[in-house]
């Protein structure tokens, strides 16, 4: 049986253009509009023909990035908006973690309050009653039940949000990005109080940034871009969907990134970025830099250990036979992560002329996850600057292993027979 | 319509609780603390009766003691107007509750309506004291006082739903709101009786006055309080019952509208 069944569900949110903005009762009485002036034709839609079923106990994930609609679905779950189109049905009681504590009053007490919520979230008086100590002892709030709540921290204040909605004992739970609030040991607490729930098979819809929750938490998972369903199923093909599309959007920008400074260093006049971070006399000139991966195809987002080739475009007015070239890493600290040049590898210049371009050449990109800057340059041996770009030129690298520091090493662990461990890494 | 209303009677624990959190959140802080509910008209009543005793004083008979026939009137026009007045903002300043959490939106005007009912009824006890004082004598048609406030209840919750549904699209109306209610009071008799008739030598202004004071729902409704308590006579039933019927006709006009309306506040607030 299914919990939750979202059938062909769209949402429409009107887009405000000046003249309706500023629309007044006057003009709507003489325009003869009035009910429809609540309802107008520019609008974008929130929510575009979604459908998903969530079985009964089961946990189910959302996620998508920021403006996808997720939160407006919820809310639709939740039945504190209605669907333009279509139709959502869902059985047994709901309860959504949509913001904590949205109904406090903040100038009476922290008893006071946890009734009227109570109420509001649909309990009786007495239920209330009855649980009052239970909620009060998970919100940790035992000695400040009958202060106002306006004197709580955020903290508290947020406890005792999720303390009275997750005892309202619901069919359904809706949580929207909540357990992101709060310190450490309170949110390990609601993960608790969420395992508990599918223990006892109920049906909870999580929406959440997280994807390290939703594939280990999640019997199934949607993703939602701009509104529409791209993928539904099992949640780590649902993430790794999702990160590959956030990656190639990284990717695509950053590849428009690199041909704007391409264009902007051939022409005369360049903006003030390239004014700061470009210097030298200019009888070398680097012209285009790109990045490309072991097929020669561009790319600027790499993964830990990936081979990467930085390639620069170079025009020379009139030979020269003092030259070096150079390049630096560095990270968003801006600490050099790594830097060298032709000259301190030993290469001799002897001539060079024309249009040509040099290759840099890096096996294995052995850098923590992060976005890095890169320096490229052309100068004299004595360091007198032909041709210097500063931090112009950025990449990014993805890694599986959370490490951290500044570069990689080749590594692996040994241990001795005694010592027991099991790996689960995929590499 | 009706399916609403029954919605309504099964939201009257969460409607009895939010008004009592009301009461108890106005005065939280104050000294004095409840006992405001109390001072509020007092002093409210020393001021109209010093200024119209000593500084405009009104010699008309059939209103004397002034500051008594005053404070009959005022006390339920406050009502009416602070509850209008607050139903201009009361969907906005609920905004948390209504995009936030399942909440029926009915509830917040309803709230401030009867909150301040129970404001108004605290005030009745220094009514009765000051009649006592005044030695004005109370007869069997001070029985008639529940069914005015209640027909006033209907009128005032009505023209609530309306405006508080209505502001969240329009928002000048609170504004406008403002003045009209001062507008509204003196064409009420709220500082005069309904007998009233102004003195002006052109006969044309008069006769508008006093089209808009006979048109005026508001006005039985005061001219009621005025008769049953001040005169200790019989109210005109026959007014009472039109403008009961009026007060159902504006509270189901209101429920209309605001129920249109209600899909859009999540979006609008």
């Amino acid at each position: 049986m299914n919990a939750i069944d979202v059938d062909n569900v769209s949402k429409l949110y009107k887009k405000f253009a000046h003249k309706r903005q500023f629309q007044t009762l006057k003009s709507a009485i003489l325009k003869g509009n009035f009910f429809e002036s609540v309802n107008p034709q520019e609008a974008f839609y929130a929510l575009k023909n979604v459908n998903c079923a969530i079985p009964q106990g089961r946990m189910f994930g959302i996620i998508g990035s920021n403006g996808s609609g997720k939160s407006t679905l919820l809310k639709l779950i939740a039945g504190i908006s209605k669907p333009t189109f279509g139709k959502i049905t869902s059985q047994g009681k709901i309860s959504a973690l949509i913001e904590l504590g949205a109904g406090f009053h903040p100038e009476i007490s922290g008893r006071e309050n946890i009734f009227i919520n109570g109420i509001m979230l649909g309990l009786t008086r007495k239920s209330i009653a009855d649980k009052f100590d239970e909620i009060v002892k998970f919100a940790e709030l035992e000695d400040f039940i009958d202060q106002p709540v306006k004197t709580y921290s955020s903290g508290m204040f947020m406890r005792l949000g999720f303390a009275v909605a997750v005892n309202v004992n619901p069919d359904i739970l809706l949580v929207d990005e909540v357990l992101a609030v709060g310190d450490e040991a309170f949110a390990h607490k609601c993960l608790d109080k969420i395992n508990d729930f599918r223990k006892r098979n109920k049906t909870i819809v999580l929406v959440t940034h997280a994807m390290g929750m939703v594939k280990e938490l999640c019997d199934s998972a949607m993703w939602l871009k701009k509104g529409e369903v791209m993928k539904i199923g099992d949640p780590r093909m649902v993430c790794g969907a999702y990160l590959m599309d956030v990656e190639s959007k990284e990717e695509t920008e950053l590849q428009a990134e690199y041909q704007k400074l391409a264009v902007e260093m051939a022409s005369e006049q360049q903006d003030t970025r390239i004014q700061q971070s470009r210097w030298g006399g200019g009888e070398i000139q680097i012209t285009k830099v790109q990045l490309l991966d072991e097929n020669d195809q561009e790319k600027y987002v790499y993964t830990t250990g990936d081979r990467m080739q930085v390639k620069m475009f170079i025009r020379i007015r009139k030979s020269i036979d003092d030259f070096v070239f150079g390049v630096g890493i560095f990270n968003t600290e801006g600490i050099c992560c790594y830097g060298t040049n032709t000259y301190i590898e030993e290469f001799h210049p002897v001539e060079c002329n024309g249009t040509g371009e040099v290759t840099f050449s890096i096996d294995r990109l052995n850098l923590i996850e992060g976005t890095y800057f890169l320096d490229v340059a052309a100068h004299r041996r004595d360091d007198y600057p032909y041709d210097y770009h500063r931090h112009l030129y950025t990449f990014k690298v993805r890694s599986q292993i959370k490490d951290v520091g500044i570069f990689r090493p080749a590594h692996r662990w040994e241990f001795s027979p005694n010592i027991k461990l099991r790996s689960t890494a995929s590499s | 319509m009706w399916q609403n209303l029954q919605n309504l009677y099964k939201y009257r624990v969460l409607v009895q609780s939010l008004v009592s959190r009301e009461l108890k959140a106005r005065y939280r802080g104050s000294i004095l603390g409840f006992f405001w509910s109390f001072f509020n008209p007092l002093l409210l009543l020393i001021v109209y009766t010093i200024v119209f005793s000593y500084i405009l004083p009104n010699r008309a008979l059939e209103t004397q003691p002034y500051g008594l026939f005053l404070f009959i009137g005022l006390l339920p026009w406050t009502w009416f107007s602070s509850s209008l007045l607050e139903a201009s903002n009361v969907i906005m300043s609920g905004g948390n509750l209504i995009k936030k959490i399942i909440f029926p939106a009915e509830v917040l005007p309803v709230v401030s309506v009867l909150s301040n009912m129970i404001h108004f009824l605290l005030g009745t006890p220094i009514l009765v004291l000051f009649m006592i004082i005044y030695r004005v004598p109370f007869t069997w048609c001070a029985l008639f006082f529940p069914l005015i406030v209640f027909i006033q209840l209907i009128l005032t919750l009505g023209f609530s739903l309306l405006i508080s549904s209505l502001s969240v699209h329009f928002r000048d109306l609170r504004d406008i709101l403002a003045n009209f209610l001062t507008l509204w009071f003196f064409c009420s008799p709220v500082i005069y009786p309904l007998t009233f008739a102004i003195q002006q030598d052109d006969q044309v202004i008069a006769r508008i006055f006093q089209r808009v004071l006979y048109i005026n729902p508001i006005s039985y409704i005061m001219d009621g309080y005025h008769q049953t308590l001040f005169h200790g006579s019989l109210p005109d039933w026959r007014y009472l019952m039109i403008v009961l019927a009026c007060s159902i006709a504006i509270f189901i006009i209101g429920y209309f509208v605001f129920d249109r309306l209600r899909d859009t506040f999540a979006e609008e607030v």
